[in-house]
């Protein structure tokens, strides 16, 4: 006989929900996580791993077309079948460590979609017929692709992706359409331009990586260009239509139309939380345009409901699902955790070349009406990043001018996604520019960049 | 230029104080040596004395505030040929404070400790970061996060005011920015009326804080009256909390036969000179310090760093006061002779009940005599007077059956509980200890030796 009495249930285990259950174990709960899919979620079966395995591939075979610069030589050709086979080992390696995890922990696994009914004091929870009880469920369903199906964009099987069916492709197209430039977006766009394909990119707004630093956007804009993608912003896409080969699309730029061909088309357009299904309606959980409102600390407003990660509010990003999971869970136990911080949470995208960064913006600090200071430092004055034949990129630095707290920090180059924990440790520990000047940086590292963009935004720039 | 004068410290340690009295009024003329006001600190009532001559224009504080930090105005004095002009635009600390700030951030900018603009006329500011680097290296480091410093420093708020909600209690910016006094000290040192009661931060938080207090621990408001904590009253709960947190003590009991001690305080005092009167207090400050000189061990401090072997016995007598009590210490007790710590004890114990002790004169000892004899008490156990090693409890003496020789026979017995600080003062050093003592009080002719 199967336990069905817990103190907490975790819905879904994605990065939010593993976690949180791991902690909860910790803790001294009787946990236990419901899975639909793959233990891992979307994270680690279909988004961050996989992905990061694909772009792998994708940075090896850039190397190889470019060993000469090395001084080497290389013949470079690709196996598209191979290199997704290796993408999905990957991802099953690291779900059947989710599995050794939940085990390690004492944590009960129980596969199949979980729904809810009103209970005490907690809702009950109901998988496959069977009906489970506990002190408090946390609700981790995590999100998927959005889709506008009136204009077409939505998955047909064969032509339209989303990033799901573009992980697991049957072809480097010839003429790839990637809609929407955020991170995934462009992390797509990297791995198949790399392979060759004609690349073009089409984001609403003025800019590529809205989120990020215009300072950045810019110059990864001119990377992408370099490297032959081609980019429209300020542009929309009014249709697409499938045909026998391929499909024709339609892209609206300052009210210009323009009909282009394309072998296959990637969506990218943001997400939509997983909220059907549940019964979250009958439990009077608030949902606005699929996101669930909770409150500082993940609660829901229903008694003994929380949620937690994509499903909730944005940056939609495993490591904030995590983060907020802990909290939550922690709070449950009597602790007193501080509220996540959204400005705190690190932002990765791992195209060639890499972004990263982490609170505001050089604009965003201004529009919240902080004198600024910002220090910029380039990979052409790095040593290690021209050792590395990675002269491109540039580290920036946003402090306030008044108190010196580190407001934000923007990288683009190599590796920038490895160092931007430093400014995170930085931000999280609330140094100033004081205590960073004081850091000794280790040479020759890429991150003396990191030094030397704090320096600069005090006028004590050393190497450039 | 209007002369500020600023409450004094009375003791190196002291932080703030009450200032109880003014002796003079705004226009009176003082001359240098002149009590200008009463100021009570932890345990002492002290006067101000003027320092330089002139016209006392304004008071500052009003008489009976409390939690007046040290070096916070309390007073402008005109010098001679100053009129009341010159106090047209005056404004207090304000200078001072001004050109200090950009220069912290100067500093900081250039990374070094000193630059030539240090050079600059002394700031209040100055040595108000000398006094919190002093504190920081004191007793209990703050927990605080480089940005939540800075800003508390340039906010003028202290760390140590700000309760922190980070790991350990580690004081996080937004401590510091939802930290809100009314104390404020750079508006009450501009306002040109008295500093307000809020200037003490914790004393208002005691104050607006009780009622909360109690009424969580199930005491309903309007059933009781709430008198603010004293100087006095706040040390005592700050000192022996922390004693009885911090020291392991353990208490050793044993019985004194006192009638030969009795019967010899008799004599001494019919051949006493005039004014001399020996009690029994007197005596056992002198068998205590005595029993200290011959087992020094057990005359000892514990410090984290190593213990403290005192060179002579300064016996701390507690002497209950109006609202509390107070510890003066006989210095060097075991070379005094019982008619000198008689006399001192009279003359310590007479200014201590009037507040009227310097601080030197209750801080410090090596050892504690606690008698609560004269008030019935037969025993009882004393909380360690840190940094001493032990204290002495003493009881009342009264006449008990005894059995001497085989026989029974009445004696008065004294019980005497000797607390020790484990660090320091092991049980079988305590025995000895308390063994020489009880010889002592039980032959009290060989304290005459």
């Amino acid at each position: 006989m199967s336990e069905t009495s817990f103190d907490v249930i975790v819905i879904g285990s994605g990065p939010g929900g593993y976690v949180t259950a791991i902690r909860a174990s910790q803790l001294g709960f009787k946990t236990a996580i419901i899975e639909k899919a793959d233990l891992g979620g979307v994270c680690l079966n279909w988004g961050c791993i996989p992905t990061k395995a694909l772009l792998r591939s994708a940075e090896v075979f850039h190397n190889m077309q470019h060993a000469e610069n090395y001084g080497l030589s290389a013949e470079p050709s690709y196996d598209l079948a191979k290199i997704v086979k290796r993408s999905r080992n990957i991802a099953g390696q690291l779900s059947a460590g989710i599995k050794h995890l939940m085990k390690k922990n004492k944590i009960t696994v129980i596969p199949g979609f979980a729904s809810m009914t009103p209970g005490k004091p907690a809702p009950t929870v109901h998988v496959d017929g069977k009906s489970y009880t506990s002190k408090h469920v946390i609700l981790a369903p995590g999100a998927r692709a959005r889709t506008i199906p009136q204009a077409g964009l939505e998955p047909d099987g064969k032509y339209i992706w989303t990033a799901r069916e573009a992980m697991t492709p049957d072809t480097i197209p010839d003429k790839l359409l990637v809609i929407g430039s955020g991170a995934i977006g462009m992390e797509f766009a990297s791995f198949f331009s790399a392979f060759g394909a004609d690349t073009t990119v089409v984001e609403m707004v003025d800019r590529i990586l809205p989120a990020e630093d215009e300072e950045i956007s810019k110059m990864a804009r001119k990377a992408f260009e370099k490297r032959g993608l081609t980019i429209k912003t300020k542009t929309q896409v009014k249709s697409v239509k499938p045909g026998a080969k391929g499909v024709t699309a339609t892209l609206t730029t300052n009210g210009k139309d323009e009909t282009h061909e394309f072998d296959r088309v990637i969506l990218a357009i943001g997400i939509v939380g997983n909220t059907e299904n549940m019964g979250l309606e009958k439990l009077g959980v608030k949902v606005e345009r699929s996101f669930i409102q909770v409150d500082d600390f993940s609660f829901t407003g229903v008694p003994g409901l929380y949620a937690i990660g994509d499903v909730t509010t944005p940056p939609w990003l495993a490591h904030k699902a995590s983060h907020e999971g802990i909290i939550c869970i922690e709070k449950i136990a009597g602790g007193n955790p501080h509220p996540l911080n959204a400005n705190a949470i690190p932002g990765c995208t791992y195209c060639h070349p890499q972004i990263a960064s982490v609170g505001h913006t050089e604009a965003q600090a201004k529009a919240a009406g902080y004198d600024v200071k910002v220090g910029r430092f380039p990979y052409v004055g790095n040593g290690k990043a021209i050792a590395l034949g990675e002269p491109e990129g540039l580290v920036k630095t946003v402090f306030d001018a008044k108190t010196g707290e580190l407001l934000g920090a923007h990288m683009i180059g190599a590796e920038v996604t490895e160092l931007i924990q430093g400014y995170t440790i930085a931000q999280k520990l609330e140094t100033t520019e004081h205590e960073l000047m004081e850091t000794v940086f280790p040479h020759p590292t890429l991150s003396e960049m990191m030094h030397e963009a704090v320096l600069d935004a005090y006028g004590r720039t050393i190497h450039f | 230029m209007p002369i500020e004068i600023l409450m004094p410290a009375l003791s190196p340690t002291m932080e703030e104080g009450t200032l109880s009295k003014w002796l003079v009024a705004e226009g009176d003329t003082v001359s240098s040596g002149d009590v200008m006001a009463e100021i009570e600190t932890d345990k002492a009532t002290m006067e101000v004395e003027a320092v330089e001559e002139g016209t006392i224009a304004k008071l500052l504080v009003a008489a009976g505030t409390d939690g007046v930090k040290v070096n916070a105005p309390i007073a402008i004095l005109l010098e001679e040929d100053e009129d009341e002009s010159a106090l047209d635009g005056y404004e207090v600390g304000g200078g001072a404070k001004e050109s200090a700030a950009p220069k912290a951030e100067e500093v900081a900018d250039k990374g070094h400790g000193r630059g030539p603009q240090d050079d600059a006329p002394k700031t209040t500011a100055a040595d108000k970061s000398k006094l919190s680097a002093s504190k920081a290296s004191g007793s209990e480091r703050i927990k605080a996060s480089p940005l939540a410093k800075r800003l508390a420093k340039e906010a003028g708020i202290e760390l140590s005011d700000v309760s922190g909600s980070g790991p350990h209690g580690r004081i996080v910016k937004a401590d510091v920015e939802s930290y809100s006094p009314a104390a404020a000290p750079a508006k009450a040192e501009t306002k040109e009326t008295a500093v307000p009661a809020s200037d003490s931060t914790e004393v208002g938080a005691v104050r607006s804080g009780g009622a909360d207090y109690l009424a969580k621990l199930g005491v309903e408001a309007g059933t009781y009256t709430l008198e603010p904590l004293d100087g006095m009253r706040k040390v005592i709960a700050k000192r022996l909390s922390a004693s009885n947190n911090n020291v392991p003590d353990f208490p050793l009991i044993v019985d004194c036969e006192i009638d030969a001690l009795l019967a010899m305080r008799k004599q001494l005092n019919a051949q006493a000179p005039e004014g001399v009167k020996v009690s029994v207090n007197d005596m056992l400050i002198r068998a205590a310090a005595l029993a200290l000189k011959a087992v020094p061990a057990a005359n000892a401090s514990f410090t984290p760093d190593g213990i403290a072997y005192h060179n002579h016995a300064d016996v701390a007598v507690a002497v209950a006061i109006e609202g509390g009590l107070i510890t003066p210490i006989v210095r060097q007790a075991e070379n005094k002779g019982l008619s000198t710590i008689s006399t001192e004890m009279k003359d310590l114990a007479g200014r201590a009940r009037e507040r009227k002790l310097k601080p030197q004169e209750y801080q410090g000892g090596t050892f504690s005599i606690s008698n609560l004899g004269m008030m019935g008490i037969k025993s009882f156990g004393s909380i360690i007077n840190e940094p001493h090693g032990m204290i002495l409890s003493v009881g009342a003496g009264a006449p008990t059956p005894v059995v001497k020789d085989g026989e029974l026979a009445v004696a008065t017995v004294m019980s005497v509980t000797l607390t020790c600080d484990h660090r320091v003062v092991d049980g079988a050093l305590g025995a000895e200890w308390l063994g020489v003592f009880k010889r002592y009080v039980e032959t009290p002719i060989t304290m005459m030796l």
